[in-house]
């Protein structure tokens, strides 16, 4: 560890001595140099090129600009002279710039819409969605003689119109006529190239598959389209929800209930029920205002918030302290075995940290775990699915990953104190116990306080041991959210957005900023504490 | 191990022979009890993992006698199954993991590199920005990146959802950052009077880049590459959410989609992965630990 502070040292001397040097004339690229450079910024270019072409037939014109500003301003950063340290700085800088701080700002974007499941696209979709989604079948309407055929996994109904004429489709590819390979003796087309034709045995095992294929008859969807329930004739059917363009609603033609848009994404009704199908629309603030007014919302995330802090906290100052411990008990040259406690001591470290979630979860099963059945003789103690108890299994759990850490760190910090001190305190009659509160612990504070603070943020959003051992559980009562006594706002974002029950980007997107601000008003604090940046000249 | 717990008669540093044991106990013996606690808080859960992973039964039950009965048949068992390919899962997470960090090294030696030797406008700022932004970790922005993907999917499927590719891209999003700035402060160890010999030698900054900076520091490279590794191949959230399909997913998406559902009926196989995920980091770890302890010191020390 001698070379940890000849690096402090070192490196402090040299940050600062240079700046001044008069301006350096560059030597000129080699050979190699210059074809390399051409050959890495023609990929770049081509990729760039392939990209804009896409873009440009998909018609997306905004992105279109952005993409054609960042490939000019690669190529000018490479091509022209000087501006060496932007030529350093450019490939790292783009990842971050898209996949962190346009990802962040985008986050903001979506925090401030009603995204989601069944708010996902434009309204124009989402009217299509709905006329697609409420199909019945036509009183009264013409039969087909059909027959289902398969292509790679996909099945098709082939129809004969009463006229003759055979037209293939499936859903969401609306009817072509085809001309048949193979006819019936009443004239039903039953065959096309390239195609299976299903067997009846076939049609009976896929019979669920069979009768969701719906083909459309036309582009528009109020035309309606054909499907079968047997696997030989088709009917036609036509969406129960008519759609008025000129008034902007639906009409159910069976209740005759009308359905406008209630401006929140979404056609109602005027009693308020609500097609399940809706669109993406800013919302503003309401996401923030459901965070905290929202009774499904507003007690648990206060609880949630809570417990971060306090996981955060209590797991710093847990491993801190036990490897802090171990760190003095093993800080004797003359100690025999230290190097094999050492390694493995520290093997924790090493377990990969999603697994160490899911094997504690094991060892702590109250049913059928280790710690219960194996170690306190089969008794039933609710580890995980009793809120505190949970809550401190976390912790033990969090204990056990971090402590190794701890050790590694405040060995390295100890073996860095001045000698001296220690000694000329224990001449002066000072205890050990005195020494080490007095002198040790302020000293080794002060190098390790960053180290604590960044390890404070770390299980801030430490969600593989909190969703890897209790999933966040157990869940709260009184709300319809999936959210638990050990979840921590990051497992809870995970989950509003990405859980089983119905997906709520916005409203993830909201709770994250509210992550972000508290984040932001810790690391202020907490840099201003520390001047972590005193060292940046 | 007792005996080594407990030796009788030793001389210290000193020289003195035979301390009475009380004395012994209070300056040297209670540290062996601690060690020896320490360690096995830390390694009975390894012991039962593996004891599980050996375990035939292969349920969580029967994994409580320890080592009392050992098979192989969880390993055979988890690479047969064909709808969760493990074997699929290990490359995947090994060419992700490799391409990833091998790429976050790169690009964060080439803007140390600019931090430590070129003084510029906007230097200290970009300093000071990218020890902000690592304060915000990207699973928060994880919706926007599946969004995102999702976008990219349209126009090029090559990156879209559930490619590794868009994942690779997504990480190397965090390569500069804490990474950068663990090297920046060592090329700063490196004197710049090697370089401006070299430069009057004739060389490039490109040569001198790679023949002389990146040799002398390859100590760093190698940690933060590591710690880089071992972070992503641990990774669970944004690879969750971006592989979707079971032949595309890593060791963290699908290990734990083996026990996210009757966790104690699959509990075997589970292990046996687990014991085979874990081996490779470990005896790495192991090997690297002495390079590992330094560069968090140095890290952590310097602040």
């Amino acid at each position: 560890m001698s070379g940890v502070s000849a690096t402090g040292t070192l490196g402090t001397a040299s940050s600062q001595s240079p700046a001044k040097k008069p301006k350096k004339r560059q030597a000129p690229d080699s050979v190699l140099g210059t074809l390399m450079k051409i050959v890495l910024l023609g990929i770049v270019d081509a990729i760039a090129v392939y990209v804009l072409i896409q873009l440009a037939s998909k018609h997306e014109w905004l992105i279109f600009g952005i993409s054609l500003a960042v490939t000019l301003l690669i190529n000018w950063i490479y091509l022209r002279r000087g501006g060496l340290p932007a030529k350093y700085l450019a490939p790292g800088v783009f990842f971050l710039l898209i996949f962190q701080v346009f990802v962040m700002l985008y986050s903001t974007y979506i925090a401030f819409t009603n995204y989601g499941d069944g708010h996902n696209s434009s309204k124009e979709d989402a009217i299509t969605a709905i006329q697609l989604a409420a199909q019945e079948r036509v009183p009264n309407s013409p039969q087909y003689a059909a027959t289902v055929l398969e292509k790679s996994g996909t099945l098709y109904l082939l129809v004969t119109e009463p006229d003759g004429k055979a037209k293939l489709g499936t859903t969401g590819e609306v009817l072509q006529e085809v001309t048949p390979s193979t006819k019936s003796s009443t004239g039903q087309a039953t065959g096309v190239d390239g195609y299976r034709t299903l067997e009846f045995t076939d049609l009976l095992q896929n019979q669920q598959a069979v009768t969701a294929v719906k083909a459309p008859i036309s582009d528009n969807p109020a035309d309606g389209s054909l499907a079968t329930s047997d696997g030989s004739t088709a009917y036609v059917f036509a969406p129960k929800l008519k759609y008025d363009a000129a008034a902007d609603t639906f009409t159910d033609t069976t209740t005759g209930a009308v359905y406008s848009d209630n401006g929140k994404g979404a056609f109602a009704s005027a009693d308020g029920q609500q097609l399940s199908t809706g669109w993406k629309i800013d919302v503003g603030f309401a996401n923030f205002q459901r965070a905290f007014t929202d009774p499904n919302l507003s007690g648990p995330l206060w609880q949630v918030t809570l417990w971060t802090f306090a996981f955060a906290f209590l797991s710093v100052l847990t491993t801190f302290a036990l490897g802090l411990f171990l760190a003095i008990a093993f800080n004797r040259a003359d100690l025999r075995g230290k190097r094999i406690y050492r390694v493995l001591m520290i093997l924790p470290y090493a377990f990969p940290a999603f697994l160490s979630g899911l094997v504690w979860s094991g060892l702590l099963n109250p049913e059928f775990g280790f710690i219960n059945n194996a170690l306190l003789g089969g008794a039933d103690i609710p580890w995980l699915t009793d809120p505190w108890l949970a809550k401190f299994s976390v912790l033990l759990v969090n204990l056990w990953l971090g402590y190794p850490y701890m050790f590694l760190v405040c060995t390295g910090a100890l073996q860095s104190l001045p000698e001296e001190v220690d000694e000329a305190a224990r001449m002066d009659g000072a205890s050990a116990w005195r020494i080490f509160r007095s002198i040790k612990l302020p000293l080794l504070l002060v190098s390790v306080a960053p180290l604590l603070i960044s390890s404070f943020a770390f299980n801030f959003n430490n969600f593989n041991v909190i969703y890897m051992l209790t999933g966040g559980g157990p869940r709260f009562d009184g709300t319809t959210y999936d959210i638990g006594a050990t979840d921590i706002l990051i497992t809870m974002v995970y989950k509003v957005a990405f859980g089983g029950t119905g997906r709520d980007y916005g409203l993830a997107s909201a709770l994250a900023i509210i992550i972000f601000i508290i984040v932001a008003v810790i690391s202020t604090i907490s840099f201003n504490k520390t001047k972590a940046l005193e060292e940046i000249n | 191990m007792s005996s080594e717990v407990l030796p009788q008669r030793r001389t210290n540093s000193r020289g003195e022979v035979k301390m009475p044991f009380g004395r012994w106990f209070r300056e040297k013996g209670w540290r062996h009890l601690v060690a020896v606690a320490a360690i096995v808080f830390s390694i009975f859960p390894l012991l039962y993992v593996l004891s599980a992973a050996l375990d035939p039964s292969g349920t969580m039950v029967g994994s409580n006698a320890l080592f009392s009965n050992l098979s192989f048949g969880n390993f055979t068992e988890l690479f047969e199954n064909q709808e969760r390919p493990f074997g699929k899962w290990f490359v995947n997470t090994l060419v992700i993991g490799l391409i990833t960090s091998a790429l976050t090294v790169f690009l964060g030696a080439l803007a140390a590199y600019a931090f430590s030797r070129m003084r510029f406008k906007g230097r200290r700022i970009g300093l000071l920005s990218l020890l902000l932004l690592q304060m915000f970790p990207q699973i928060l922005t994880v919706v926007a990146i599946f969004l995102l993907l999702n976008f990219l999917g349209d126009i090029i499927p090559a990156i879209g959802l559930g490619s590794g590719l868009g994942l690779i891209m997504v990480y190397l999003g965090g390569a500069l950052g804490v990474n950068t700035y663990l090297m920046y402060g060592f090329f700063n160890t490196v004197p710049q009077s090697l370089d401006e010999s070299a430069r009057i030698d004739g060389a490039s900054h490109v040569q001198v880049f790679f023949r002389i900076i990146l040799p002398l520091v390859t100590p760093i490279l190698a940690v933060v590459g590591l710690l880089s590794f071992i972070g992503i191949s641990s990774e669970f959230v944004i690879a969750s959410v971006v592989l979707t399909d079971p032949d595309s997913q890593t060791l963290a998406v699908g290990l734990y989609s083996y026990v996210s559902e009757q966790r104690s009926e699959n509990w075997g196989v589970f292990a046996a992965g687990a014991v085979l995920a874990a081996l490779p980091v470990m005896a790495l770890f192991l090997f690297l630990q002495r390079y590992i302890t330094s560069g968090l010191t140095a890290g952590g020390v310097k602040g």
